[in-house]
């Protein structure tokens, strides 16, 4: 039973770190603010949810377990939150998306939010 | 050895948040990866308590993800309206 539970976490976590990494490496080469986006979403939702998974079947029927699951369940609330404020504040500070013609980026403008661009 | 790896993991994925807030063009770039960085804060935090086998520093984890989301969207704010008490604008989305 331990040896199971011991190779569910190896799997789980090294996911997890895989899911980490990956993102971090996105963070660093994609090309414009909102493709890192992604990445960085990458590493809140299945990077930490993986990880904290495996600590879970590491700690038991704990409140350690408990604690790790208030921590999953906020970061899982706040990180598209955080997200998503960012990507409207930077929409709204003229940091367009970094597409390929002219006509989409026609399309880009046409679509920003209004009412709170005119006030930078 | 399962939580050192997983610590040696996070600490290169926060290095490389780091290179991101230094070369990160526009101001959002940097915030993102503060962001970044303060959620695996988090993650280091609860694995080194499982590390040292202190399950109290799950409790700092707890308040690192909220200053962590706290911080971001009051960063995000000030720089947008270079004021913390900017009202919404009667806009029914909110401020940003």
């Amino acid at each position: 039973m331990q040896m199971a539970l011991d190779i569910a976490s190896w799997a789980l976590i090294l996911g997890g770190i895989a899911f980490c990494l990956i993102g971090g490496y996105g963070l660093l080469k994609l090309k414009d603010m909102y493709a890192r986006l992604h990445a960085a979403s990458l590493i809140d939702t299945l990077g930490v949810g993986l990880v904290f998974v495996g600590l879970m079947l590491q700690a038991g029927w704990t409140l350690v377990t408990v604690k790790l699951f208030l921590i999953l369940i906020f970061i899982f609330f706040t990180s598209p939150t955080a997200t998503h404020a960012l990507a409207k504040s930077a929409l709204n500070h003229d940091v367009l998306p970094d597409v390929d013609t002219e006509e989409e980026r026609d399309m880009v403008r046409a679509g920003r939010t209004p009412g709170s661009g005119g006030e930078l | 050895m399962m939580f050192s790896v997983a610590a040696a993991g996070v600490i290169v994925t926060m290095v490389l948040a780091i290179v991101r807030a230094f070369y990160g063009p526009t101001v959002y770039d940097r915030i993102l990866a503060v962001n970044v960085f303060g959620t695996l804060s988090v993650m280091i935090i609860a694995i080194y308590g499982f590390v040292d086998d202190r399950p109290e520093f799950l409790d700092l984890a707890i308040v690192y993800a909220l200053i962590n989301f706290i911080g971001t969207i009051a960063v995000a704010k000030y720089v947008t309206f270079n004021d913390m008490g900017h009202g919404d604008d009667g806009d029914p989305a909110g401020d940003i």
